[in-house]
């Protein structure tokens, strides 16, 4: 028939069904799966509403305004149990933020020191590096955070063996117990402002001179002395300003109260345990992110370097670092992007982060919706911008290709 | 006549020994540990760390230790009110001996036991023949292991039916659920993963974004909170009076979760593959399903095996989390065990720790190991 067609010249496609047509096929597909997930919605939105009503609850987010009656323990902004669930929300993503901020710069660290390590020529260094990373890798992050809490910090002595330490050392200032660390807190007195203001204007010029500076060697070869001038201008002129102002910043002890210890700065163990827990968790990652990195760099560059003359220090700031770190930006987003996830464990232990506090007040108020809706807004967000910032961060980095 | 000076070889002089100053082990010593005065104070620190450590370490977990006890008198000092010397601290193994039973199965009715038993039985001669390349029938294996076992296993231990007690999941607990958990995760994440995966990368706008909109949500939230979700949403989003059994809100909060990290795992395998194999199966008038069942999906889930058993690692580790929803697992049942009178003592949370993250380490080690292993076999394919 075809045949025939052909010979008889018609340019007529051969009839076939309109359910062949790929482009009807997809629209079709489309409508399908669209309905079946609008009717899902449309089902669990009505058994929701049918549900509330059986419970004589009501859906919206107006019970944010109301008192939250709870205490909370570490709080950075003013909180007390007589503010709103809005506020105690505030408090426990601030919380959640400063947990992840001081784990992610820790782990930065130890992972950076672990992952060099394990490439380290001194064999014992390398096997050391090596047992940590299989140790952390392969342990359920929760697991450590239990560890620290009720294995390591709550066998500290107890608060009342610390009032006795202190009867026999009055002096002491720095005291570590099952209730947390206790050190003193800086009170910043008058005239400290000034002292701020010349840190922040020595970072300026710092920043001045070193431009200056690279344009100078870059013009005549010779190179000013960057380091140390830089160091006086960001810790000696500060200290200077300090000394003049009259050391205005003076020290408020922690004493003993009537049960617990009264003034000065605590670190609780719950946040010590999340803490330390995130942190060596995720440095094992990184540590082998790292690893790859600088291995993914060919012998030839370092090789090449060194034919050119550059010292080792200058081999591994000027050639390899920046290629390896376009290899390690990609994978150290995810693990720090984990680790702000992992910081949700705090519920575990009690440390009042955003997680925990929703759900003691998922547990007065029953709003299950909106605190779990609350909570993925929240992560989301907190995942989007940090993706967002490493990846301005790695195409700043990426080497330009041509 | 002059004497003829010629010298004519006739054989190999032996290789020389290399000089001992690069062979021995003092040599081996002064190259890996003492190379630099940086690396010698290095290792001197390092050793000191590791002689003033060590020996305590195992004295705690070992030597001290107590290994035999009914309670936990046996693991106290005569100052707390057991007969241990003043001072004394160590691994109280005597509490993981007794508690053991409890550890593995949770409350699982002893006279019951068999039933878990047979069931890790036929995972164990299911699994390793899967794992070991060189066993045939690979098709028939995965169908007994992935779809079989499940159904088997859900009768057994479950009960209700062919003359079985019924054992309520809520006696269900220990490594037990860790692993149910983390089987049933494995399962179901596989093929939603890789629809997902497809939907992702398919040319339909709102598959597309539905598909996105998923992945990245559940990516971009805790799993606690994806928990919470199956835990507290989901009866409220079923019909009214619905009894949702808790493990099964768990085990559907943990499938979510995996499959959406399975599916950017297997994206990253569909997007190795070369375009030409696309093209390839569309120019042999392949249909859609064909194509990826017989030229897209096999090359690119091989490609991937190593990331897929590192997901499997990640979802075995974050079983521990159901604990926070208060249900039994490993984790959860050592945890709770802590509170039971009859074994305080100030070492047993130490101790049950330690134990239970020995077995999360031994499983989790075990897989990597065996993803190593896969990752070297199947690059010895694509060596030029």
């Amino acid at each position: 028939m075809a045949l025939a067609d052909a010979r008889n010249g018609s340019s007529e496609p051969p009839k076939v069904s309109l359910l062949y047509n790929p482009a009807l096929r997809s629209v079709l597909y489309q409508v399908v799966t669209l309905v079946v997930i609008v009717a899902a919605v449309w089902y669990a939105w009505n058994n929701v509403v049918q549900n509330l009503a059986r419970a004589n609850m009501s859906a919206g987010f107006g019970f944010l305004n109301s008192r939250a009656g709870f205490d909370i323990a570490q709080t950075l902004i003013a909180y007390t149990s007589d503010s709103t669930y809005f506020r105690a929300l505030q408090v426990g993503l601030l919380n959640t933020l400063v947990v992840a901020a001081a784990g992610i710069v820790t782990a930065t660290i130890v992972g950076l020191l672990i992952g060099v390590g394990r490439l380290s020529n001194n064999w014992l260094i390398a096997r050391l590096c090596t047992v940590y990373v299989e140790i952390f890798r392969n342990i359920p992050p929760l697991l450590v955070i239990f560890f620290w809490y009720l294995g390591v910090l709550a066998l500290l002595p107890s608060i009342r063996s610390i009032f006795q330490h202190l009867e026999e050392n009055p002096d002491a200032i720095f005291f570590i117990s099952n209730r947390g660390i206790y050190m003193p807190a800086p009170v910043f007195g008058e005239g400290f402002g000034m002292v701020v203001g010349a840190f922040i204007l020595g970072i300026i010029a710092a920043i001045a001179f070193t431009i200056w500076a690279n344009a100078r060697q870059r013009a005549t070869g010779k190179r000013p002395p960057v380091l140390w001038v830089n160091l006086g201008l960001i810790v000696l002129f500060p200290i200077v300003v300090f000394l003049v102002m009259g050391s205005p910043l003076s020290l408020d002890y922690a004493v003993p109260g009537s049960f617990n210890m009264r003034g000065g700065m605590s670190i609780g163990p719950e946040f010590l345990a999340l803490y330390l827990a995130l942190s060596l968790y995720t440095a094992s990652f990184i540590a082998e992110i790292v690893r790859a990195g600088i291995r993914g760099v060919s012998k030839g560059q370092s090789e090449a370097a060194f034919a050119l003359g550059l010292r080792a220090g200058h081999t591994t700031r000027l050639v390899v670092l920046p290629q390896a770190l376009r290899i390690i930006i990609p994978p150290l987003t995810s693990q720090y992007l984990n680790l702000i996830k992992n910081s949700s464990l705090a519920v575990a232990v009690g440390y009042a982060d955003l997680v925990a506090v929703g759900g003691t007040i998922l547990n007065q108020s029953g709003k299950s919706i909106e605190i779990i809706a609350i909570w993925m807004l929240v992560y989301v967000s907190i995942s989007l911008i940090t993706s967002l910032f490493m990846n301005w961060f790695n195409a700043k980095m990426a080497l330009v290709e041509r | 006549m002059s004497q003829s000076i010629t010298y004519v070889r006739e054989g190999f002089i032996e290789a020389e020994k290399p000089p001992s100053s690069d062979s021995s082990v003092l040599a081996w010593i002064r190259h890996n540990l003492f190379a630099s005065w940086k690396d010698s104070l290095l290792t001197v620190i390092a050793l000191a760390v590791l002689v003033y450590y060590l020996p305590k370490a195992i004295d705690w977990l070992f030597v001290s230790a107590v290994w035999t006890g009914a309670d936990r008198t046996a693991c106290l000092t005569t100052d707390q009110g057991g007969q241990l010397p003043a001072g004394w601290s160590g691994a109280c193994w005597a509490y993981v001996n007794d508690r053991f039973v409890q550890f593995m199965f949770g409350s699982y009715p002893r006279d019951q036991l068999w039933r878990p038993l047979l069931v890790a039985g036929m995972f164990v001669a299911l699994l390793v023949p899967f794992l070991i390349p060189k066993v045939p029938r690979k098709g028939l294996n995965a169908l007994l292991l992935l779809v079989a076992l499940p159904i088997v296993a859900y009768f057994l231990l479950l009960g209700g039916s062919f003359g079985l007690r019924y054992v309520e999941t809520s006696l269900w607990g220990g490594l037990m659920v860790t692993l149910i958990i983390s089987f049933v995760g494995i399962v179901m994440s596989l093929p939603i993963g890789i629809l997902l995966a497809l939907g992702r990368r398919s040319s339909m706008p709102i598959l597309k974004m539905v598909c996105i909109g998923f992945i990245e949500l559940i990516r971009g939230v805790p799993l606690i909170t994806v928990l919470f979700m199956a835990s507290v949403l989901l009866p409220l989003f079923l019909e009214p009076g619905n009894n949702i059994d808790k493990f099964l809100r768990a085990l559907i909060g943990v499938s979510i979760f995996a499959s959406a990290y399975m599916a950017e795992v297997i994206r990253g395998g569909l997007q190795a593959i070369p375009k030409g194999q696309y093209e390839a199966a569309d120019a042999l008038g392949l249909n859609y399903f064909h194509k990826m069942t017989f030229i897209v999906l096999p090359q690119a889930i091989k490609l991937v095996i190593p990331g897929i058993v590192n997901t499997f690692i990640g979802m075995f580790k974050d079983t521990s989390l159901v604990t926070i929803i208060s249900m039994y697992d490993l984790l959860g049942i050592v945890k709770a065990s802590f509170g039971d009178s009859g074994w305080i003592t100030p070492v047993t949370p130490l101790t049950g720790l330690i134990f239970a993250g020995f077995v999360f380490w031994i499983f989790c080690f075990g897989m990597s190991r065996y993803s190593a292993f896969v990752e070297r076999r199947l690059d010895k394919g694509h060596k030029r």
